[in-house]
């Protein structure tokens, strides 16, 4: 059973022209989000995305943007509170491993 | 194991003969030492004891989680040499068991990254299994003078945090992405580095989710305790006390929300985690106050209190769960919090006070 997320809200962003067809994102990327197509990277599926930036880290042409971040609402209720930027602390407990 | 020592001390290293990485003679998982040019590297067993399920098991409840933990360096599997394929993993003990038991009767290098004990998936966002620690273990343990090939496997949800082409040009070692799962490892390694489709796919399947419910339930019984602090408070003075049924009633909507949402996840119609947490509370809820006969003139007060609040408070609790599903995207968790938050605090505000006014005044 697929697990579906809302729709429209990630980030995701490739850029076509400094692609250079390399495979990497296809590869790196949890939830099949880019397929390859003539020698280019392609968005399937992009609310599938979950932001977790690897694409954009391991593209060498940095050819991909997304805001990478934690999906995690603990982790944003404890930035909204502490003013910082949300991070995945999974002391105390509660949390995401 | 190795008592005799040898003396190739080649780049100012005097420690051939010790091993390279630190760890305890007590710990019953080394079975022993290898000797590499570049001093000893425990080998690691590839069989779970007792001791190591009972540290999951424990772990997985939340006790002693933070510091469940290896030294960082690197460990050999089986009987590896200089051409044998290197693992490349976190230091969190759960995720180096589950690595090991996976490698039986194969031989390989495991190069273990300083994640101060915390798994390759949540590392890697906050960083710590990431490009700086990864470059600085490979020199730190001399892992180019240990193989001879120029290739590295890393666990694939440790993407997010390593920039490959980086790792490259800073080490000259290549990057292999591996599978999702550790027990495709072997199945990767024997077909040449590939992963299929399949083995790329993070999955989160019922076992998956359950096994996460415990952790999520220790913390919300443990802030569960003041709320009972408070309702004792108050039954002092009540007219109506709180007991049993108010606390099957709060119970129920605690652990739906904790561990039948998060269970029940992909069935559930929705969404949102808070919407589908709701909806179950609201079941529960309407179920329970109906068992109870409260839907009668007396009691609309506490029926409709409770079914203000206990939808909330699952609603909430669901909501957290974001955190550990492996699929949740930040924009998406803003998005739905930005919505539900105001809805949660409103009502259990309003349900709390029908519920207080039920049980303090005549
Ligand atoms: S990693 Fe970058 S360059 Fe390579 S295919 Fe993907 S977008 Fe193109
Ligand atoms: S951010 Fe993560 S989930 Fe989204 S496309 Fe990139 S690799 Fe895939």
């Amino acid at each position: 059973m697929k697990h579906k997320y809302l729709k429209n809200v990630a980030t995701l962003c490739l850029s076509a022209e400094k692609c250079i067809g390399c495979g990497r994102c296809a590869q790196v990327c949890p939830h099949g989000v880019f397929g390859m197509n003539e020698k280019k990277a392609r968005i399937k599926d992009k609310d599938r995305c979950m932001e977790c930036g690897a694409c954009a880290r391991n593209c060498p042409e940095n050819a991909i943007t997304v805001d990478a971040g934690v999906g995690c609402a603990a982790a944003v209720i404890m930035g909204w509170l502490t003013g910082s930027e949300p991070s995945c602390d999974c002391s105390g407990g509660g949390g995401c491993c | 194991m190795n008592e005799e020592r040898s003396c190739c001390c080649s780049d100012g290293g005097c420690c051939a003969g010790e091993s390279i990485t630190p760890y305890d003679k007590k710990d019953t998982w080394v079975t022993g030492e290898i000797r590499t040019p570049q001093g000893g590297v425990p080998v690691a067993s590839t069989i779970l004891q007792f001791k190591d399920t009972l540290g999951a098991w424990k772990v997985r409840w939340g006790i002693g989680r933070m510091d469940y933990k290896i030294n960082p360096g690197i460990y050999a599997v089986g009987n590896p040499d200089h051409t044998s394929p290197v693992l490349v993993s976190a230091n969190y003990k759960l995720t180096f068991d589950t690595l090991r038991k996976e490698l039986s009767g194969l031989n390989c290098w495991i190069l273990i990254l300083d994640t101060k004990g915390i798994n390759v998936w949540c590392a890697a966002g906050k960083g710590t299994f990431g490009t700086g620690e990864l470059v600085r273990r490979i020199s730190k343990t001399r892992l180019s003078k240990i193989v001879s090939h120029r290739k590295i496997v890393l666990p694939q949800l440790g993407a997010p945090g390593v920039s490959a082409h980086e790792v490259t040009r800073q080490t000259g070692f290549s990057v292999v992405y591996g599978p999702v799962r550790a027990k495709d490892i072997k199945e990767f390694l024997n077909s040449g580095f590939r992963a299929t489709e399949e083995m790329r796919t993070v999955k989160f399947t019922a076992w998956d989710r359950l096994v996460l419910t415990p952790v999520e339930l220790v913390a919300a019984a443990k802030t569960s305790l003041m709320v009972f602090g408070v309702l004792f408070l108050i039954n002092l003075f009540a007219v109506r006390e709180f007991g049993l049924a108010d606390f099957i009633a709060y119970a129920g909507a605690v652990v739906t929300g904790t561990v039948i949402t998060p269970l029940l996840l992909p069935l559930i119609p929705g969404r949102a985690f808070a919407w589908k947490g709701w909806l179950l509370g609201t079941i529960w809820t309407a179920w329970f106050v109906w068992l109870n006969g409260w839907f009668v003139p007396g009691f609309l007060l506490l029926a409709i209190g409770y079914l203000l609040v206990l939808p909330s408070l699952s609603a909430f609790l669901a909501m957290n769960f974001t955190g550990s599903s492996t699929y949740t995207s930040f924009s998406g968790v803003i998005k739905e919090m930005k919505a539900a938050l105001p809805l949660i605090v409103l009502s259990s505000v309003a349900g709390i006070v029908l519920v207080l006014i039920k049980s303090l005044s005549a």
